[in-house]
């Protein structure tokens, strides 16, 4: 059980703690989980999160930044007061939980849907494009010598890995072909600064509360480059959940994204964003097709990742509406 | 020739069992299952239903659009390689005419709810 190791290890770091109590899996592949438990403290329950790869799964995806760098980000956006968990401990190897970190559990809501629909974030949701932009402008602001070492991409090496990608899955598809030209003939080339970027900034990996954005998570795709692409990939069309004349996650306009990032001290270039959308809609497309491809070679032979295979026409009809609109 | 019922009214006979049947039944994760299976269902039935139609169509187009013949499977494949080659682009005549009409068809298929397909639905498919 591993309540019993959480136990031991708390007891270890957490003045005065007893143990844990409701450990349940959140979410979990083969070699990461995430975990919610209590932490038994005299002064009233701790509500407490782990991420973790369990032991015997050490070795991170190639684009993942890995969960020590990703406890580091998350631990320094916390002190440059951008919403984020505090990180309360990292794991060690006394803890025999494998590798990975403990965070402090923030309440609210991660499902796009229910931010977008339910009453509760009714009052929020006009005011999220802006505080977005707010957000990413400080993220992006993070000090570069205080990083964890982290893969470095521009967009000329992302439309060449993309497209080996693409290939790699056989599978002929005209409109990603557009896609790749188009993005081959806009390439911005290096950008003027490199940034942190958080890499999967989006409707559904931030948690909401009826005040607004509580925390930004899932940083395991943080890298260095241009920080445009993060501006890009909050507005691609898969994370508006239908709220399509809403780019900026379902909840508001580009223009408010902007201008909560230039509010913060920072220039936005509207060209480079387009770009990182277009490239972050093929990005989505070719990672459904990845999912066709785990399903037909298992191990996960799971119908739910048979159908996102059948969500890459998504991404093709929204690269048509990008790269040749219809009058209207 | 084969009897019937069809294929689409054998798929669709099971989709209505589970759906009407067996969803008052479970609850959790498994329930999240099932509705994902339903949909499967409900897929295979679209396709059935409209991919013979909607495959021959698109040869045609594919046909006009390179001058030369072959099955959808090869055609796009040549599609594709062209546009890679940059031998061919939006600015040949036919070819976003034929993306469209192409992509709808997939839609209509594949996640006939999805927003910007009802939005290009509304504008005359």
């Amino acid at each position: 059980m591993i309540e019993a190791e959480l136990s031991r290890s708390v007891r270890r770091w957490c003045k005065d703690a007893t143990g844990v109590t409701g450990a349940a899996k959140l979410s979990g592949g083969a070699s990461q989980e995430t975990w919610r438990f209590d932490i038994t403290h005299p002064d009233g329950a701790i509500g407490a999160i782990l991420r973790r790869s369990p032991k015997g799964y050490g070795a991170a995806p190639t684009r993942a930044a890995g969960l020590a760098a990703e406890a580091q980000l998350m631990q320094l956006a916390f002190e440059a007061g951008i919403p984020s968990p505090r990180v309360m401990h990292v794991l060690v190897p006394k803890d025999d939980l494998g590798t990975g970190f403990i965070m402090q559990r923030i309440e609210g809501e991660t499902i796009a849907r229910k931010i977008l629909r339910d009453d509760e974030y009714k009052a929020a949701r006009p005011h999220l494009a802006r505080q977005i932009g707010g957000i990413l402008a400080g993220l992006h602001r993070l000090p570069k010598d205080k990083l964890p070492e982290l893969r470095s991409r521009g967009a000329t090496q992302e439309i060449s890995e993309f497209e080996r990608d693409y290939r790699s899955l056989n599978w002929p598809k005209p409109v990603f072909e557009l896609a790749l030209r188009w993005l081959r003939d806009h390439d911005p080339g290096p950008s003027t600064e490199t940034t942190l970027v958080h890499g999967d900034f989006r409707n559904g990996n931030l948690i909401i509360g009826a005040d607004g954005v509580r925390a930004v998570l899932d940083w395991e795709l943080a890298h260095l480059g241009d920080p445009m692409e993060d501006l890009g990939w909050v507005c691609v069309n898969s994370w508006r959940f239908g709220e399509i004349d809403k780019p900026v996650g379902g909840f508001g306009a580009r223009e408010d994204l902007f201008a909560g990032y230039e509010a913060a001290g920072r220039k936005v270039d509207p060209e480079r964003v387009k770009f990182w959308e277009v490239m972050g809609t093929l990005r989505w497309g070719i990672m459904c097709g990845g999912m066709m491809q785990r399903f037909r070679e298992g191990p996960d032979h799971s119908m739910e990742r048979a159908m996102i295979g059948r969500r890459a026409s998504e991404t093709e009809i929204d690269l048509l509406r990008l790269l040749a609109p219809r009058g209207s | 020739m084969q009897d019937e019922p069809t294929p689409i009214e054998l798929t669709k006979s099971v989709a209505d069992f589970l759906r009407n049947d067996i969803t008052p039944l479970i609850s959790g994760h498994q329930a999240f299952k099932l509705r994902v299976a339903i949909n499967i269902l409900d897929l295979v039935t679209r396709q059935l239903t409209r991919e013979e139609a909607s495959d021959a169509a698109e040869v045609a187009r594919l046909r006009a659009l390179l001058g030369i013949d072959g099955t959808v499977t090869e055609l796009n494949r040549v599609l594709a390689e062209r546009i890679a080659k940059g031998e061919v682009d939006l600015s040949t005549q036919g070819l976003a005419e034929h993306l469209w009409a192409t992509t709808m068809d997939k839609l209509a298929v594949d996640q006939p709810n999805y927003a910007s397909y009802k939005r290009e639905l509304g504008r005359g498919g």
